[in-house]
């Protein structure tokens, strides 16, 4: 069996980093499109570090709902918090039926492939937001690969 | 009346625990063998409904699930309101032989999932004979840690919403959506820090390993099974806990996660159903 060559850590899925990088910066409008999972952040203003570990981008959220978002690095901008994941683990979060342990944002930090650092406290007190938020491109597109 | 009445029947058992009166909440349905089940931390027994509800284990099995002191709706006993909640390996293990003893059991099945699971090897290990069978669920000797508990209980975050939140992660994509709400919900009505004190028992006072390996399954037959998609007690915890038990029945469960039994009861139904006959099978022999 394929998975049984397979390492542990190897791409589970197909990918490009630039489909990666792309899907990412849809996040903001496919927000926009989901009502309800703005509202659940109508009480989050945070500045913080989101996205693939080759490419992350500064994400301004203001009561839940993006305001700005910048490829990084951007001069002197600070972040409370950052949650960067290499593009394979986000390709494989992405994908319609994600692969056991690559599934959910703490899965990936589990596994070494995401790491998750500064003041988390607005992550935790919002954390199903940001496992639906980094989520939208899954259900939009079913997956990048 | 005209409004469907289900079968199962709730209520409460006076139990003595560790010196102290707890007022038990079980509910039950069914006769024949019976067949205690185990919550999992920071949930109740609502977990098992669904196989309460099973016509065809009902037939021969008297399921039981209670809420354990703490959870759902067996309150904290009456000295312990105003202390840290902390279960430990002993007072867990005190509570599920108390609550069969106070049933009058003979030799019931204990089916647990998660700290269940982990609880139901060191039924395994210490009073093999006293059960039937033992069923773990998401259960292995040890398992890597994942997060932070402190996060679970402090003024300044909403533990129901944490404890969901985190433990969501845990139910593998795609199954039914209803029952992956009710899942959730579970862990939004914990009490304050009854999350974080299970885990206590799981991270820090429940480490079985070095003691599995002296598990008899002919005393008492062991099964193991946990949900693929179950990234804290990993199949990988799992198969290496059943490794190091002769005789111990290990099966991984594709599209499930680390709570089989309410997030997708249709599929956790395919993988107990044969171990229940098994059990049943080794009863007519």
């Amino acid at each position: 069996m394929q998975s049984e060559r397979m390492g542990r850590d190897d791409p589970p899925v197909p990918f490009s980093s630039d489909t990666v990088i792309a899907a990412f910066k849809t996040i903001p409008d496919l927000l926009v499109r989901d009502e309800a999972l703005a509202a659940r952040g109508r009480w989050l203003d945070v500045d913080c570090l989101l996205g693939p570990s080759t490419q992350p981008f500064h994400v301004a959220i203001r009561s839940g709902k993006i305001v700005d978002m910048a490829p990084a690095p951007v001069l002197m901008r600070s972040w409370r918090f950052a949650y960067r994941a290499t593009p394979a683990a986000l390709a494989a979060y992405w994908h319609e039926m994600p692969p056991a342990g690559w599934h959910d944002l703490l899965a990936l930090t589990k596994r070494g492939q995401a790491t998750l650092e500064g003041d988390l406290h607005p992550f935790m007190t919002h954390l199903q937001y940001f496992k639906d938020l980094l989520a939208l491109p899954r259900r939009s597109s079913g997956g990048v690969s | 009346m005209n409004g469907f009445i289900e079968p199962i029947v709730g209520r409460y058992v006076h139990v003595e625990i560790e010196g102290e009166t707890n007022r038990i909440y079980f509910e039950e349905n069914g006769s024949g063998i019976p067949l205690v089940c185990l919550h999992t931390a920071g949930s109740d027994a609502r977990q098992w409904r669904h196989l309460l509800l099973d016509d065809e284990f009902t037939r021969h099995f008297r399921v039981i699930a209670f809420d354990m002191p703490w959870h759902g709706k067996s309150n904290p006993p009456d000295s312990q309101y105003g202390s840290e909640y902390r279960l430990t390996t002993a007072g867990y293990t005190a509570t599920i032989r108390a609550f069969c003893n106070a049933l009058g059991l003979d030799r019931p099945v204990v089916m647990g999932c998660s700290i269940g699971g982990r609880i139901v090897l060191n039924l395994a290990i210490e009073h093999a004979r006293e059960f039937r069978a033992l069923i773990g669920l998401e259960a292995a000797d040890f398992q890597q840690p994942w997060y932070d508990t402190a996060w679970l209980n402090r003024p300044d975050v909403h533990g129901g919403e944490v404890c969901a939140a985190l433990v969501s992660g845990l139910i593998a994509p795609n199954g039914p959506e209803v029952a992956r709400h009710e899942t959730l919900w579970g862990y939004k009505q914990g009490g304050p820090g009854i999350f974080k004190g299970d885990l206590y028992f799981y991270r820090v006072d429940g480490d079985l390993r070095g003691r599995t390996g002296n598990i008899d399954v002919n005393a008492c037959p062991l099964y193991l099974l946990t949900g693929e998609y179950d990234f804290s007690c990993t199949p990988e915890d799992t198969l290496r806990t059943a490794a190091g038990i002769p005789g111990a029945k290990a099966t991984v469960m594709e599209r499930l996660g680390h709570f089989p039994m309410s997030e997708n009861p249709e599929q956790f139904r395919r993988h107990i159903a044969p171990v229940l006959q098994d059990i049943l099978d080794k009863q007519r022999l």
